[in-house]
């Protein structure tokens, strides 16, 4: 492991430049140091102008997402002595496929607008009162919507997928999984809803499933998945209304789990 | 009110009224260039042109069978030219990258649980691969009997 490394980073001012130019830095290379160490030490130490987004330093706010050497990562979540062999550089820059604000600090409106499309929140068409207690879920229900719960919206299968570059109304990854976080949820009845936005070219038909999304996913949410579950979904839905028709096209999850 | 001047300069603060000015990148028409992964999605995009092609050509071989023995006899004359093999044996290594690709693929689209637990990757995929094998067994036999 060599004890320097150089960092080049993507610099952006919106004042001055007309695109990204890299600088590089030479920083020192701790065992225990992740790439997030190392430009905090830049700006600490040699640059107070370096502009990056990040919070909890472990994984869980998502928000210090940045490509290092062109693959989405956390950077907090990344260490710097798996780059540190003898000459090697380490190229940081923002998440690809976003607007750049500065330096590598992404837009994300884009993203929270498509978030807020797909509901990603409990829908009740009946709302019991409170006396009958709280909705009761075994493990089993539970264990069917745990993975896509774990999202920590850092947008790093944003940065990953190729659709999302070239056709920037898709819904992405990230949103889709979280609608089927609810979707899959013993407590919720909004499929419906949701399938007006997802059963779309914009949604779930817009994905070609190149599978990088879960491939880059710090948090093994499997996005991937969740699109072709609910390709799969909707097509045997579509078959359905043919089949049968009146049959009421989504089945209320909750009877569905109430069936197992 | 505040209502922002567009700047006139590039050195002059370059803010619209509500949005700093964003640097927008562009996607390379060779994306997929330059990263393995995606050179893979490509490749296993372009074997569906493959696929289809194995179908044109047994198509076009049931039409000559139809036309008689002597079309039929060209056809296969056909088939043995350099062109011919070349195009086959592309086509037969893309059809095998295809479902292969496709197979490995069937895990994540499909969600299986046995007794509400959910099924491994494997036991959804090794299926898929023993009904290949069955029916590709089962073809040779007829052809090559
Ligand atoms: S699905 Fe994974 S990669 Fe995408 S935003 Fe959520 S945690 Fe990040
Ligand atoms: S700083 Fe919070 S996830 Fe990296």
């Amino acid at each position: 492991m060599a004890d320097k490394i150089i960092l080049e980073v993507a610099r952006y001012s919106p004042e001055r430049d007309a695109k990204p130019s890299f600088q590089s830095y030479e920083v020192p290379v701790y065992k225990e140091w992740v790439v997030l160490d190392a430009l905090n030490y830049i700006k600490d130490q040699v640059d107070g102008s370096l502009t990056y987004r990040w919070s909890c330093r472990m994984g869980i706010c998502g928000s210090c997402g940045m490509m290092v050497n062109g693959e989405p990562k956390l950077t907090c979540a990344t260490f710097l002595s798996s780059y540190a062999h003898n000459g090697s550089k380490v190229r940081v820059e923002p998440l690809r496929y976003f607007p750049v604000v500065r330096d590598l600090v992404t837009e994300l409106s884009d993203f929270l607008v498509k978030l807020t499309k797909v509901k990603p929140w409990l829908i009740r068409h009946d709302e019991p009162p409170l006396t009958q207690g709280e909705f009761l879920q075994t493990p089993d229900q539970l264990d069917r919507y745990k993975q896509f719960s774990m999202c920590i919206n850092c947008t790093l299968c944003y940065a990953a997928c190729p659709v999302v570059g070239l056709d920037p109304v898709f819904v992405g990854p990230a949103a889709i999984a979280l609608a089927q976080r609810y979707n899959m949820d013993s407590r919720d009845q909004g499929t419906e809803e949701r399938t007006a936005v997802l059963a779309h070219p914009e949604g779930i038909w817009g994905c070609t499933f190149v599978g990088e999304c879960t491939r880059v996913c710090p948090k093994h949410v499997d996005p991937a998945g969740a699109i072709q579950q609910y390709k799969l979904k909707a097509a045997l839905d579509w078959v359905k209304s043919f089949v049968m028709p009146g049959e009421h096209k989504s089945k209320d999850v909750r009877s569905e789990a109430a069936n197992d | 009110m505040c209502a922002v001047k567009q700047p006139t300069t590039r050195t002059a603060p370059a803010y619209t009224e509500f949005h700093p000015r964003w640097y927008r990148p562009q996607v390379s028409v060779y994306w997929w260039l330059f990263q393995r992964q995606y050179l893979k999605f490509i490749l296993r995009e372009l074997s569906s042109v493959f696929v289809a092609a194995f179908v044109v050509i047994t198509l076009l071989q049931l039409n000559a069978l139809r036309n008689g023995p002597e079309a039929y006899a060209r056809f296969q004359q056909w088939l043995q030219t350099p062109a011919a093999i070349a195009l086959n044996v592309v086509s037969f290594c893309f059809v095998v990258f295809h479902a292969i690709t496709w197979f490995n693929l069937a895990p994540s689209a499909m969600a299986v649980r046995l007794r509400g637990k959910p099924l491994p990757d494997f036991m959804v995929a090794a299926p898929n691969y023993a009904v290949w094998l069955v029916v590709s067994g089962a073809v040779a036999w007829l052809v090559l009997r």
